[in-house]
């Protein structure tokens, strides 16, 4: 048996900022402090293959790099290195007529609808505009194909001349969806789609992803903090530390016995409705910046288990199982 | 034991509006023993932040609290309370910290300057010593290097090292009570944790009784003690965190606890509440819960039901609660 060709394949890709100054540090800087502009490597040389149909569930604390990948992935940024191949095709190396499909087929949704919808544009605007200057449509056919993409996910067809203020979060959140299905992507990046909603609404989301999944064949990669949501939707979970991805395992065996110390970790600090009053004992340490990572493996001041190779030497991520690997030193120990 | 800590009876907050005033919170009565959590969940809008303001008597014109309220904090009444009093007790006996710190904190003073005058404020003390307690708190949530820490501006800290400087100003003083609004909802789940076994720890030492605002039920599940469930602006269900979470007798409990994914309900559909929460200017009659109701009949669209009490000391407000699940644990 051969395997497929991945849908999307990142090969070695890094990508660097110059990071900007938060409200905070702004206020600091009007008041005279000594708050400087850096070089953040908000992903560092992450390698990654995503099969058609999978679920990639991309998972780690604020700051490590997750909604950055999710924008190298749907082409919305290229990498400072590295590559991104859609269909076995290099993106950047695309001609223009490729490129355009390759960015149709990989569509982004958002965290904060609200903020990514144009708060003039009528519904039926933001649903239609790009499936018609695509030429996906006819303008002819748009506003029937605009109501058959909002009962897709729920809307009520009827409200196609509203403005996105007129509606609550959940439904603002299946418009930037329906907004996306338009264009008949293959791939959906969803960074954080329902951490803005309330858990009675972000259910319904959460169904309408999986139901639209089964519909229509998507393959999704789906970034949060939140572990609850990425373990019922995923298949695969790729766990991201500073930039980098330290373990990528099936859902079950990552969530039934994680590698990496620091999945181990993440998951030990997870709040469960089936807990009961219990001590949380934490991760000490803060989530370091991605500014300044510690040498050699960048968890090492956090690890209980850190020796003093850590120290110096990066970890590359290894199989440790079928379809898992690992980027710890331990894993060589015992072996 | 006395009294509880914390005695809230029949409190109502509401606002004014064009339309008329709208009831924020309506007629909800709680109370917290000491050392204990309460865990206050609901939807946004359903009135959790607006009873933790009215607690700490934080609600300013045009919100008003409703003529029968009452607030007892060890048996004292704080509704009414003159503003000089009230503010003697803020701080002292009874602290709040919100979802972001920076509404404690003041980004243009040094931790040092901000954290001294809070003690000095309900203490006699020195400088000196104010700096020492100072110094103290803030090794006490697990800052490292207090002395150069305090020489800092908010802006030189972390969210989570934000919020923990904040909570650090909040228990300085012991506080009888502290009110909890999502403190860790803007964070990860690393310094979530952190941050609530630091609360966790200072509690249990000085036996500080807690409201913890969220919407998040699981952390409710590993922190609380108690729970009280609210919607549109009522508390519906509240009792022990075992019997609400695993017996709810409410159906909005019910459909709230079975819409987080969680362990045995990975990758089937997820429970769905139907529909979306109401406002609070156009809610509906009778139990304001019926239009999403699985179980709604016309009784349910008369009057709001009363608050029933249950084994195990539970009550709910519903015609037709889930009765299966009645026997306490
Ligand atoms: N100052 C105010 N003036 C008018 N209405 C208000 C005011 N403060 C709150 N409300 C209204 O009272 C209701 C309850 O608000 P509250 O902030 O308590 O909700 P919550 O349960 O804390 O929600 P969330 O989870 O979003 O924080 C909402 O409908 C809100 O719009
Ligand atoms: N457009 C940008 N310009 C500069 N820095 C950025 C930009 N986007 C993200 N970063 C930085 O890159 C790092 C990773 O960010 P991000 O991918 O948003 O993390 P996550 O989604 O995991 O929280 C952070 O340090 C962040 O501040
Ligand atoms: S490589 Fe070393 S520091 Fe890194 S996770 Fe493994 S044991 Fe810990
Ligand atoms: S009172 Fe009626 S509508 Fe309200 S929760 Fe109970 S059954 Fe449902
Ligand atoms: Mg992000
Ligand atoms: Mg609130």
């Amino acid at each position: 048996m051969t395997t497929p060709e991945p849908i999307v394949a990142l090969e070695d890709v890094s990508k660097r900022f110059v990071k900007p100054l938060d409200t905070a540090e702004k206020i600091g800087r009007i008041f005279g402090a000594n708050v400087k502009e850096e070089v953040v490597r908000a992903v560092d040389d992450v390698s990654l293959q995503i099969a058609e149909g999978e679920v990639v569930g991309l998972v780690g604390e604020s700051g490590c790099g997750k909604s950055t990948l999710g924008r190298v992935i749907a082409g919305t940024m290229n990498p400072s290195e590295g590559a991104v191949r859609y269909r076995g095709v290099i993106v950047e190396g695309m001609n223009a007529q490729d490129r355009r499909r390759a960015d149709l087929a990989i569509q982004m949704i958002f965290q904060d609808p609200m903020a990514s919808l144009n708060p003039r544009m009528r519904i039926a605007e933001i649903i239609g505009e790009a499936p018609v200057v695509h030429g996906l449509v006819s303008r002819r056919d748009a506003e029937a194909y605009v109501a058959e993409t909002m009962q897709r996910v729920g809307l009520d067809p009827s409200t196609r001349k509203r403005y996105p203020h007129q509606f609550s979060g959940g439904q603002r959140a299946r418009i930037g969806i329906a907004r996306a299905l338009a264009v008949k992507p293959e791939v959906l990046v969803c960074d954080e789609s329902t951490a803005a909603l309330d858990v009675s609404i972000q259910a319904q989301v959460i169904n309408l992803f999986m139901r639209l999944r089964e519909d229509l064949r998507l393959t999704y990669v789906f970034v949060s903090h939140d572990l609850g949501v990425v373990e019922h939707i995923s298949d695969r979970v790729a766990v991201m530390y500073l930039g980098r991805i330290v373990e990528l395992a099936p859902t079950d065996s990552l969530f039934s016995g994680p590698n990496h110390p620091y999945t181990q970790a993440l998951l030990a600090e997870v709040p469960r409705l089936e807990a009961r009053k219990k001590k949380f004992s934490a991760l000490k340490g803060e989530i370091p910046t991605p500014l300044n990572p510690p040498s050699g493996c960048h968890f090492h001041p956090r690890c209980p288990f850190a020796f003093d190779r850590c120290k110096v030497e990066r970890p590359m991520l290894k199989e440790v199982a079928p379809r898992w690997s690992a980027a710890c030193h331990l894993n060589d120990k015992a072996a | 034991m006395s009294h509880p800590v914390l005695e809230v009876k029949n409190l109502s907050v509401s606002f004014g509006s064009r339309e008329g005033a709208l009831t924020a919170v309506n007629d909800i009565s709680f109370h917290v023993d000491r050392g204990e959590v309460l865990g206050l969940v609901g939807e946004s809008g359903s009135g959790k932040s607006v009873t933790g303001l009215a607690i700490l008597g934080l609600i300013d014109a045009p919100g008003r609290i409703g003529a029968n309220s009452s607030i007892r904090l060890d048996g004292q009444e704080l509704v009414g309370m003159p503003e000089h009093e009230l503010r003697r007790l803020r701080g002292r006996k009874l602290a709040m910290i919100f979802q972001d710190p920076m509404t404690t904190l003041n980004p243009v003073l040094r931790i040092d300057t901000q954290m001294i005058e809070a003690v000095t404020a309900h203490e006699n003390v020195s400088e000196r010593a104010a700096r020492a307690r100072a110094r103290e708190a803030l090794q006490r949530v697990g800052i490292p290097s207090p002395d150069e820490r305090l020489l800092a501006y908010p802006h030189q800290f972390s969210g989570g090292m934000r919020q923990r400087v904040a909570i650090a100003i909040a228990l300085l003083h012991r506080p009888a009570l502290l009110v909890a609004d999502e403190p860790t909802t803007a964070l990860d789940v690393t310094i979530q944790a952190q941050i609530i076994s630091e609360v966790q720890e200072l509690a249990s030492q000085t036996g500080t009784a807690m409201v913890w605002v969220t919407h998040d039920l699981s952390v409710v599940a590993g922190l609380a003690d108690r729970v009280a469930v609210m919607y549109a602006g009522r508390i519906v269900e509240q009792g022990s965190v075992v019997d609400v979470l695993e017996r709810p007798l409410h159906p909005y409990a019910h459909g709230l606890i079975g819409s987080v994914p969680s362990r045995n309900k990975r990758g089937s559909p997820l429970a769905q509440i139907p529909g979306m929460t109401p406002s609070l200017g156009r809610l509906p009659p009778g139990c304001a819960f019926h239009p999403r109701c699985p179980r709604a009949t016309d009784i349910c669209r008369g009057e709001w039901p009363e608050a029933t009490a249950y084994p195990g000391g539970r009550t709910a407000r519903c015609y037709h609660p889930h009765l299966e699940n009645e026997v306490a644990a």
